[in-house]
């Protein structure tokens, strides 16, 4: 198992550097370097910027040497210092613009998951085990509603239909008094007060799509052997469906965590316009089309470094899961 | 002599699956007598209804299966009481009585030993789960049971192997943790379907030895469930021969083998190679192929198929499995009775 652990980890480090090349491209794309574009930025808004802020900027970040040396002090400064370089556009350090953000939506995506797997597990084994009964044609009805609407579609209705009925509004992860409030249980609890709603939401389409897969997993495993040996065992039916084929058709959802998050980010930038929350998407889309690319390039960076990790923590528990890839 | 009735007795037994193309009669009248401490071998070519016979008598027909009539009589003779008799076919399949018999008192190997232990659980865990669920001791001393089990159907260092998972023993090996699973809680019955089927021919010998040998320790009977004549010829004490959902003869061996009576025992025969015989180095298969489940023949379910059929009988009436005068053998045939 730790060399297992061990190969993944090696095989993790040339996919980082890869996200950390292209995350870099994306920064150098647009023409001109950066100290530029600050420039211009600063004088279109009628402000200036003294030539000693360029050129320190110029030296800190190396903009006037090579692309090697370029990416190596961006790099470097990421890994030992935390300096991701400038916003232009809030004229602050990437870093203190992006992790709140970055949590924020790390949460969601959580609370996400475990909504997604809550809903799914029971309602997939029971599709599986009492296939073709009214109960799972009712479950596949629903589920192909939630795979084929948008998510975003589903939030205007439900934000209309709670501002109507319960008379409140959904908008954002906090209420108005903890927005900016330090961290305190107070604010937790207003932010899993706000947070399910999007969860649920945003999870709504994985959550079907999870309960097909379930159901059809579930549908070829319990046609194996060792589920009629578990029965002949003397074992009720209950527990011989759960210790064994449940067991071996829990693969997708483990992998889930691998994939769902770069699902969300990109699927949830239109839901989090919709529902105005402050998570990555929104702040990606604007710091995209203003060419704030430090920021932009950062976002990328920080959300596949996420990824391979999701990816990793998912091939650690499906190895946990599955002897047979365990002992490969 | 000791207890002299027949400890499983299946009488009439009809299995059918209700598919929306129409009724298979999987089993359409299997008689099958099981006797105390003996081998008993099902034979018949694939799709003849011998696995489900098997798996009937379990209850672990699923839907839309269905046993539809016919009594599966199971005599338990507890310690010190009178014997009782079980219909296991009026059981339901999921029933404590029923979970109480399966594994505790019948137990059941399969063909295919890698499928049927699951792969992510290790051979260990799926013993001593089968133990405690019939028995009252603790996890370790189970887990003791299990070891002294492993190492009785001869499998090395069964102290590091019961932590091991079926995908790393090799077929014969996890052929007998199967066996040490079925086992493990002392069985009156061990059904075996096709238990050498997928297993190499040296160890299909050894496998079948070790089932024999274990059948004279734990005092117990074997229904064994093969298509292969030479393993019903060197194990069996009787043999049921089934076709098409139906026992059509039911003898001891060694007449089964001399001198076979139904006509379709008499293919069978005819269809196995002789080592040494020259024979222009043709078999002499059984004319025609096995009809369709959903359209049984009318009359003799083998008579479109049978070199020595009556006509106007045979195609019209269905015969009885009836004992022949004088001899413990029983034949589903017109050429034998009224």
């Amino acid at each position: 198992m730790l060399s297992f652990i061990f190969r993944r980890i090696l095989a993790m480090i040339p996919t980082l550097f890869l996200a950390s090349i292209v995350a870099f491209v994306i920064i150098q794309l647009p023409p001109g370097d950066f100290a530029t574009s600050y420039m211009a930025n600063l004088a279109a808004m009628g402000d200036t910027v003294s030539q000693d802020t360029l050129e320190n900027l110029r030296e800190a970040y190396g903009l006037d040497q090579p692309v090697m040396i370029q990416y190596y002090k961006w790099i470097t400064g990421i890994i030992f210092r935390g300096d991701y370089g400038l916003s232009f556009e809030h004229r602050e350090p990437v870093s203190s613009l992006i992790w709140d953000r970055i949590w924020l939506t790390m949460w969601l995506s959580l609370v996400s998951v475990l909504l997604t797997w809550i809903i799914a597990f029971p309602i997939g084994i029971y599709s599986a085990v009492k296939q073709y009964s009214a109960g799972d044609y009712i479950f596949t009805l629903i589920g192909f509603i939630g795979v084929s609407v948008p998510a975003f579609l589903v939030a205007l209705v439900l934000m209309y239909l709670q501002f109507k009925y319960l008379g409140q509004t959904t908008s954002g992860l906090f209420s108005d008094e903890y927005i900016s409030a330090a961290w305190s249980w107070a604010r937790v609890k207003d932010l899993l007060a706000h947070l399910w709603l999007p969860a649920l939401i945003l999870g709504l389409s994985g959550t079907a799509e999870l309960i097909r897969i379930l159901r059809a997993n579930l549908l070829d495993e319990l046609r194996r052997p060792y589920v009629i040996t578990a029965r002949a065992k003397g074992l009720p039916e209950w527990k011989a469906i759960l210790k064994y084929p449940v067991r071996l058709a829990l693969n997708p959802f483990v992998s889930t965590l691998g994939w769902i998050l770069p699902g969300l980010i990109s699927g949830s930038i239109i839901l989090s316009q919709v529902m105005n929350l402050p998570t990555t998407g929104p702040l990606l889309l604007r710091s995209l089309q203003s060419q704030d690319m430090y920021l932009a390039g950062s976002m990328i960076l920080v959300l596949s470094v996420a990824t391979v990790l999701g990816t990793f923590v998912s091939d650690i528990l499906l190895a946990l899961l599955d002897p047979r890839i365990r002992y490969q | 002599m000791e207890n002299q009735t027949p400890l499983l007795e299946i009488k009439g037994l009809k299995t059918y699956f209700f598919l929306d193309e129409g009724i298979v009669k999987a089993v359409e009248g299997a008689d099958i007598t099981v006797p105390r401490k003996s081998t008993v071998g099902i034979v018949g070519e694939s799709g003849c209804g011998k696995t489900v016979t098997a798996y009937s008598i379990l209850q672990l027909i699923e839907r839309p299966g269905r046993i539809e009539s016919g009594q599966i009589l199971w005599r338990r003779a507890p310690e010190n009481g009178p014997e009782e008799v079980i219909d296991l076919a009026t059981l339901k399949p999921n029933s404590r009585a029923m979970r109480q018999i399966r594994g505790g008192e019948i137990a059941m190997i399969f063909q295919e030993p890698l499928t049927s232990l699951s792969p992510v659980h290790t051979v260990g865990d799926q013993i001593t789960e089968a133990i405690r669920l019939h028995r009252p001791v603790s996890a370790a001393e189970a887990r003791e049971q299990a070891i002294q089990m492993l190492h009785r159907v001869g499998i090395p260092k069964p102290e590091q192997r019961i932590d091991t998972y079926p995908f790393q023993l090799s077929g014969g090996m996890r052929q007998r943790a199967m066996i040490a699973l079925s086992l493990s809680c002392h069985p009156k019955l061990l059904i075996a379907d096709e238990p050498t089927t997928a297993l190499d021919v040296t160890t299909q010998a050894q496998i079948l030895e070790l089932m024999l040998e274990l059948q004279n320790d734990f005092d117990m009977s074997i229904l064994l469930i093969t298509h292969n004549l030479g393993v019903v010829a060197e194990t069996c004490d009787r043999v049921a021969v089934m076709y098409l959902g139906e026992v059509v003869e039911q003898a001891d061996t060694a007449s089964l083998f001399n001198e076979p009576k139904h006509p379709y025992t008499q293919a069978l025969m005819r269809s196995i190679p002789i080592l040494g015989q020259r024979n222009r180095g043709r078999l002499d298969p059984i004319k025609g192929m096995v009809p369709d489940p959903y359209n049984r023949p009318k009359g003799c379910a083998f008579h479109p198929r049978c070199t020595q059929r009556i006509a106007g009988l045979c195609d019209q009436k269905s015969p009885l499995l009836q004992t022949l005068p004088g001899s413990d053998r029983a034949v589903r045939c017109w050429l034998y009775g009224e």
